[in-house]
């Protein structure tokens, strides 16, 4: 893990997996897109309106899962000063946001047709909300700080509180009981889920995984090179000032 | 060490009460919050009764939240945040003491207000124990959560804003437990299994938060 601490070391290997994942991220999508659409089986009860279930259970699972990867890495780059996890945190927020948004959108457009409402103050549909205020308040926690050293331990002080808050807030918020179904596809028992709409929806979720992993390289890579172009940009000023006293 | 914790509990307390209004004004909020709700949704006593305890809720949580900002902020700018921090207590137990100090001159007026604003909201008359029980468990939590969210922004730019951003979402496992505690009191069911939550969610509260808020309150240090 510490060898990965270095940057340059870390871009390599970033630039080592970029084409993989994006093509893992494209085909699966691609293909889970047009089986989940147009191949697999409308539901008996639900009709065509499952399809939708397509983005929007793998986006909820990413929203979390994406969350979890956040809080693991503040916690790294907060024991081990690891400065490259701190990047993956910061950058990993807005795409878990984004997926979270996705996953509330296609749920209130699920919802409409099935339950006959946008929205309602379900267990499952609330803890995704407050989800999505907590990404908004760490990424906004981030943008308050000039200093990034400071900003970053900020961050992730705020993502770890919040890992541990949300079980407790999930937990809470289902003391209300719900018109959500239960999970259906990890189960104890396995999947309750008809094979024909498996398969395309594990290849979108493997999909949404890898286009994760894909947006957070580019966006790692981005942080770094702002970062050296702004260490260059200070040491050009540094000597600018030096030459100008000298004359 | 209790010797320095009590009198850094005392300071405070001396602080507020000097610095003055900062218990009333809280109340005062508080009061004006639910008094605003009769106005908004109608004088209809069913209807209050049906969201009193909701309501109190709501706004003993708001008032909580406005007090948050000045929590560190007067300490940091006089400079005694750095005296406190040098003190042979560790930092987490200075944390622990203000948050203590701020319970006593917020959360707790505010659950002695409750009551009042029962008879205003038309509570129904069995809620009152579960109300009252409940805010004694819950706003300790709402302060000591708030600690963490004041020791992350004190300091920083529109601190109050970002500040409420943090805290709000982390209240609502309180929230609800409180509210629900009131409401099932109100049906006749009992309410022990809301309080036990509520003292679970408190222990862990006092464990992690002061050690959180003052690793923050480090950074603002620096």
């Amino acid at each position: 893990m510490h060898r990965f601490a270095n940057p340059t070391r870390f871009l390599r290997l970033a630039a080592a997996v970029l084409p993989f994942s994006a093509a893992v991220a494209a085909l699966c999508l691609g293909a889970g897109l047009v089986w989940g659409l147009f191949f697999a089986p409308p539901d008996y009860q639900q009709g065509d309106t499952v399809r939708i279930m397509f983005i929007h259970v793998p986006a909820a699972m990413m929203a979390m899962g994406v969350y979890a990867g956040m809080a693991i890495s503040s916690g790294i780059a907060l024991i081990w000063r690891h400065a490259v996890a701190d990047l993956i945190a910061k950058a990993s927020a807005p795409i878990g946001a984004t997926f979270c948004f996705i996953c509330l959108l296609t749920g209130s457009l699920w919802g409409k047709p099935m339950w006959g409402t946008w929205w309602v103050w379900d267990a499952r549909l609330t803890s995704m909300l407050i989800m999505l205020f907590i990404y908004l308040g760490y990424m906004a926690l981030w943008q308050a700080f000039d200093d990034q050293t400071k900003a970053a331990r900020a961050a992730a002080i705020l993502a770890l509180v919040g890992a541990i808050n949300l079980p407790v807030i999930k937990f809470s918020v289902e003391w209300w009981n719900t018109l959500h179904q239960p999970a259906s596809l990890i189960t104890m028992s396995g999947p309750k889920i008809h094979a024909s709409l498996l398969w395309p929806l594990l290849l979108m979720i493997v999909g949404f995984g890898a286009y994760y992993l894909t947006v957070l390289i580019y966006r790692v890579r981005a942080e770094i090179h702002l970062r050296r172009t702004r260490m260059l940009r200070l040491a050009q000023a540094d000597r600018h000032a030096a030459m100008q006293a000298a004359e | 060490m209790s010797r320095i914790f009590l009198m850094l509990i005392r300071r405070d307390l001396l602080l507020a009460r000097k610095q003055g209004g900062g218990s009333l004004l809280s109340i005062t909020f508080f009061v004006l919050v639910v008094s605003l709700f009769p106005l908004g949704v109608g004088p209809a006593p069913e209807t209050l009764e049906r969201i009193a305890a909701g309501t109190i809720w709501v706004a003993a949580l708001l008032s909580v939240l406005l007090s948050l900002d000045r929590m560190f902020q007067a300490d940091l700018e006089d400079g005694s945040l750095d005296q406190l921090a040098l003190l042979p207590l560790p930092l987490s137990l200075v944390v622990l003491a203000k948050t203590i100090a701020h319970w006593l001159t917020t959360g707790l007026p505010l659950t002695l207000a409750a009551p009042l604003l029962g008879l205003l909201m038309q509570l129904s008359p069995d809620a009152y124990g579960a109300l009252i029980a409940a805010m004694l468990l819950g706003t300790p939590i709402l302060s000591l959560i708030g600690a963490i969210g004041a020791a992350l922004t004190v300091g920083v730019r529109r601190g109050g804003v970002l500040l409420t951003l943090i805290v709000t979402p982390l209240y609502i496992p309180v929230l609800i437990f409180g509210v629900s505690a009131a409401e099932a009191a109100a049906q006749g069911f009992s309410y022990s299994a809301h309080m036990l939550f509520l003292s679970a969610i408190l222990s862990g509260a006092i464990v992690i938060a002061p050690i959180a808020a003052a690793w923050a309150l480090k950074l603002a240090l620096d």
